[in-house]
């Protein structure tokens, strides 16, 4: 498959501030792909490359074959970009926003059925101003794909969005995808990006961490798989440590943690049936994409509740 | 990949939504009202207003036999260019870039070269649109005579809007935020009105301060049109100053303007 974003080597820096230090991957064509990473790590500074919105200090970017800063009329035909934030004016409807923005394009996408899709069809002769935050989050999804983009560059996606609203741009996403274009996007949520993404790109201050499927990435750190469960009578320990294939087990008040490798279950299921001893509750933890992340990057994700109240704390 | 793609060069296709820009840009002009109250409804109740003082209507001695409105009209057409270049234009383009909008169409085909275009085309067909209104009004309501040398009024109209148009560019280059923007646009305002005669007309003005008006953009318009309005080609001076500053605040704009 021929890579349609080819990111080499790049170098950005505003002022004394590192943005991206060395980042480099490719994106193939008709994939999703995604970056992940935490607050400040690059990963806008990164796309706004591709974007040909900046320029970078240092290092290769193609896309579809052009140069972003010196292709850069053509790459605005071919490549929508959602950028992390930009309004629209106060006083422009959703309907003359997407007509006005479909005619700057070659081959535009109809603008009308776009709006429907993103749910905003009643809001055709709503002003942007009275627009909610994720109305109008929906529209600026709409106009980065008015173009009839072949690659589209999507910054913080879902933000703000409610659950429903979420849900309904990941199948967009999957649609506007089967239909052969070629998808970047920027997260914070791991749930999206285990949903979407064929592949990510972690990132941390300004470095690629790891590339990889989300699978591939949890499989880096599941070392261990943690089983909990309430006995329905007490039990001797021993019985379960005896076990090859389990490494601890702890009891926190009635409930039993046991810890061992991907065979403990097996192990400890069969043992506890033999002895006639029911497991109630029983749950087995796996490693998630989100400790993939805390494991390579030594932080935690923003998750949704706390995006808000963390911003302004964090430096 | 597409194979369209390469098939028409893209000023083909961004032609006609330059066109649509320059339409939406007109009706946000318009529902923004800073534009329509204050640079059109208020200079044509100023007209009214003066038209309606009995004084104004005789002709003045000190004015070579023009009536105190005749002096004034030219002055309101000025009074409008000034609004609309230095409060509303500004305030708009500033704004747009503090929003990001200017960003948003870097990453379209459009580009936001062709955004500045469009406030532009608006501005001067409001301020044309303006300058009839103003004429007609004066000369059906208050028999103030249509200019005499037509060509000559239209010039020094269009000069003096690019003059102003240009400064208005170069405060929105230059200001940090729509807010400092239509700021500094009124504190330029005053001074620029002053020395066009709003509040002591040119010709009363003691001669120092006659001097310092020739070498405004304002100042050298008011004249040229009063000129023109009497039948009188506009002098030379008078175009090259509305010219000067049309092209260097032009020309600095174009430098400083930042998209972010
Ligand atoms: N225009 C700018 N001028 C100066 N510094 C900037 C600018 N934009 C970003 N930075 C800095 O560059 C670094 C990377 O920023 P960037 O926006 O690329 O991060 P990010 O990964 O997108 O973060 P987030 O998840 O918060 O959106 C940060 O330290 C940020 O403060
Ligand atoms: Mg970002």
């Amino acid at each position: 498959m021929p890579a349609v974003i080819e990111v080499q080597n790049l170098h950005k820096s505003y002022g004394d501030t590192v943005a991206v230090d060395d980042v480099s991957f490719s994106v193939q064509e008709g994939e999703i792909f995604g970056i992940l990473g935490p607050n400040g790590a690059g990963k806008t500074t990164t796309v706004e490359c591709v974007e040909g919105l900046r320029r970078p200090d240092r290092g290769e970017i193609s896309v579809l074959g052009l140069d972003p800063q010196r292709d850069r009329a053509e790459l605005t035909q071919r490549l929508g970009a959602q950028l992390q934030d930009g309004e629209l004016p106060g006083r422009l409807k959703v309907g003359e926003a997407l007509a006005l923005y479909s005619s700057f394009y070659r081959t535009p996408a109809d603008w009308r059925a776009l709006m429907d899709t993103l749910g905003l069809a009643d809001k055709s002769s709503t002003r942007y101003g009275k627009l909610s935050g994720g109305q109008k989050q929906r529209l600026s999804i709409a106009l980065a794909l008015v173009g009839n983009p072949r690659v589209a560059v999507l910054d913080e996606l879902t933000t703000g969005l409610d659950p429903q609203a979420r849900r309904d741009t990941w199948q967009l996403i999957e649609d506007v995808r089967s239909r052969g274009v070629t998808i970047v996007l920027v997260t914070h949520f791991m749930e999206e990006a285990e949903r979407l993404c064929d592949r990510i790109a972690l990132i941390d201050t300004g470095r690629v961490v790891a590339v990889d499927t989300p699978a591939g990435l949890t499989e880096r750190v599941q070392t261990e798989h943690r089983i909990r469960f309430q006995p329905s009578v007490p039990f001797d320990d021993r019985l379960l440590t005896s076990l090859p294939d389990v490494t601890s087990v702890i009891h926190r008040g009635d409930v039993v943690v046991v810890t061992g490798n991907d065979n403990a279950l097996n192990a400890v299921t069969s043992v506890l049936a033999r002895n006639n001893i029911v497991a109630r509750q029983l749950r087995v933890e796996q490693a998630s994409l989100e400790d993939a992340f805390v494991a390579l990057t030594g932080r935690h994700p923003e998750s949704e509740q706390h995006a808000r109240e963390s911003r302004p704390g964090q430096n | 990949m597409s194979v369209t793609a390469t098939a028409s060069p893209p000023a083909a296709a961004s032609r006609p939504g330059l066109g649509r820009l320059t339409v939406t840009e007109l009706k946000l002009f318009i529902r923004e009202r800073v534009g329509p109250i204050w640079g059109v409804g208020f200079p044509l109740l100023l007209l009214i207003i003066f038209g309606s003082i009995h004084s104004f209507n005789k002709p003045q001695k000190d004015f070579g036999g023009a009536t105190t409105l005749e002096i004034y009209v030219p002055v309101l057409i000025v009074f409008s260019i000034a609004i609309l270049a230095l409060s509303a234009l500004p305030m708009v383009l500033a704004g747009y870039r503090e929003k990001g909008i200017l960003r948003r169409l870097q990453t379209t085909p459009m580009g936001p070269v062709r955004l500045l275009t469009a406030q532009l085309a608006v501005n001067f067909a409001v301020t044309v649109v303006m300058v009839i209104v103003i004429l007609v009004v004066a000369r059906l309501g208050y028999g103030v005579a249509l200019p005499k040398q037509l060509a000559g009024f239209a010039i020094a109209v269009l000069l003096a809007a690019a003059a102003l148009l240009a400064v208005g560019l170069f405060v929105a280059a230059t200001a940090g935020s729509g807010r400092a923007a239509q700021a500094i646009g009124t504190i330029l305002f005053f001074p620029m009105m002053f020395f066009a005669g709003l509040w002591v007309p040119i010709a009363q003005m003691p001669k120092l301060l006659r001097y310092i008006s020739h070498g405004t953009p304002l100042g050298a318009a008011v004249q040229a049109l009063q000129g023109a309005a009497e039948g009188h080609w506009p002098h030379a001076q008078q175009l090259l100053v509305m010219a000067a500053y049309a092209v260097a605040f032009g020309l600095a704009a174009a430098k400083l303007f930042r998209w972010e």
